[in-house]
Formats: structure tokens, sequence, C-alpha cells
């Protein structure tokens, strides 16, 4: 009984960390690739630890596996986070088919002021009060 | 060891081989260096579920200490790569 839980669980886990590296290989884009990075890689993860803890059934086991899927559902986005956010930055060429870029004319990449969505993106001071009709929003979804 | 084809921590391990490849790939080959830095923290994750599948093969708990330091390790050099490429974007 345990030992086709473990088996199902480490197949599942493993499959999923071999989906994050097809799709590492043939995504389109550094920011897709991210996505896969950060969902199925975690899910496979997690899955695994799980094995480990079915597979063992130890309370010390058990606790650091759950330190371990804490550490990594916490961390996971914070790093994807952070490169995504660097890599725009720096500039790096979005997929051609990209629908939505909410970040586009509101980043000026030579003084580096990124302004919010209330504001109109023409504008230099930005000091709208949101209550205006903006021409960007609304418009997109 | 030689590969028994009836063993999940086997399949498990040569799927986990062949993602590591694929990412590796994509560390070879990716045309800018955000696209390297994921690669990595993928390879990462990989070699950290790769050891905690090995825990299971080879019966003994504590290859789970080696997933959690590499996980840590993992984390702390994405980080730091995206500070170095964020500092470097604004000189």
């Amino acid at each position: 009984m345990s030992g086709g839980v473990t088996a199902a669980l480490l197949v599942l886990g493993s499959g999923f960390m071999l989906v994050a590296g097809l799709a590492m290989l043939r995504m389109p884009d550094l920011f897709t690739r991210m996505s896969a990075n950060t969902k199925a890689a975690t899910l496979g993860g997690g899955l695994l630890l799980i094995a480990v803890t079915v597979h063992f059934a130890e309370v010390s086991v058990g606790l650091r596996a759950l330190v371990t899927v804490l550490f990594i559902f916490l961390t996971s986005p914070v790093a994807a986070h952070m490169i995504g956010r660097a890599a725009y930055f720096v500039g790096v060429p979005l997929w051609k088919g990209t629908l939505v870029d909410e970040l586009r004319g509101r980043y000026d990449p030579h003084t580096h002021v990124l302004r919010s969505s209330l504001e109109v993106p023409g504008e230099a001071g930005g000091q709208g009060d949101g209550q205006e009709s903006n021409p960007q929003r609304g418009q997109g979804s | 060891m030689p590969l028994d084809i009836f063993s999940p921590t086997h399949w498990g391990l040569l799927m986990l081989a062949m993602g590591i490849v694929l990412a590796l790939l994509r560390l070879l080959r990716g045309p800018t260096l955000p696209d390297r830095v994921v690669a990595l923290d993928l390879i990462g994750l990989q070699v950290m579920g790769a050891s905690l599948v090995y825990a299971v093969d080879q019966e003994q708990a504590f290859f789970m200490d080696v997933a959690i330091v590499v996980a840590v390790v993992s984390f702390m050099g994405t980080v730091a790569f995206a500070r170095y490429l964020e500092r470097r974007a604004r000189p």
C-alpha cells in the first residue's frame, strides 16, 4: 500500500521535473520559461518530498520535508520575481506573440522611474489623482 | 547499480536525468544571461529532486539534508544573480 503510493508520487514528481526541463528547452521566451520553472518544478519538488515522507514514515523526516516544502514554496516565487524584474529592466526581448505588456511605456530606461497604472503615461510628473479617465486602462481584456 | 525496469526510483532518476540534460541544453544555448540563470535555478531544483529519489532508493534518510542544502544554495545563487543583473542595468 505505502509502496504503491510512494512509487506513484515518485514517478509523478519526476515527470513534472521532466516536463519543466522540456518547457525550459522548448518555450519561446524567457518569461514563459520562467513560469514553467516556477510552477512545474515547484510542484514536482513538493510531490517528491511527500513521497519521501510517505516512504520513511518518521517524524524527523516529515518535519524536514515540511520545512523544505515551505522553503521552496516561499522562495520560488521570490526568485522568479527578482529574475523577471531584472530581465525586464535589462531588456530581454519578449515573445512576438505576447498580448499584454502592462509595463510598456511606464518604465523609463534612463531615469529608472516606474509609473503606476493610475498615472497617465505621457506626463512627466504624473500627479494624476486616479479619478480622471485613463486612456491606457480599460481597453485591454 | 544496474537499471531495474520495474523500480520506480530508477524511473524517477532516469526522468530527472533527462530533465537535467534538457535544462543543460538551455543553459548552453540561452541567448541572454537571465535565460542561463533561470536554467541554473531549474537544474538546482532537479538536483534536489534527484537526491530525494536517491534517498528513497538507498533507504537512507540523511540524503534529505543534501536536498535542503541544495535548495538553499540554489535560491541564494538566483537572488545574487538577480541583484547583480539589476545593479549592472543601472550604473
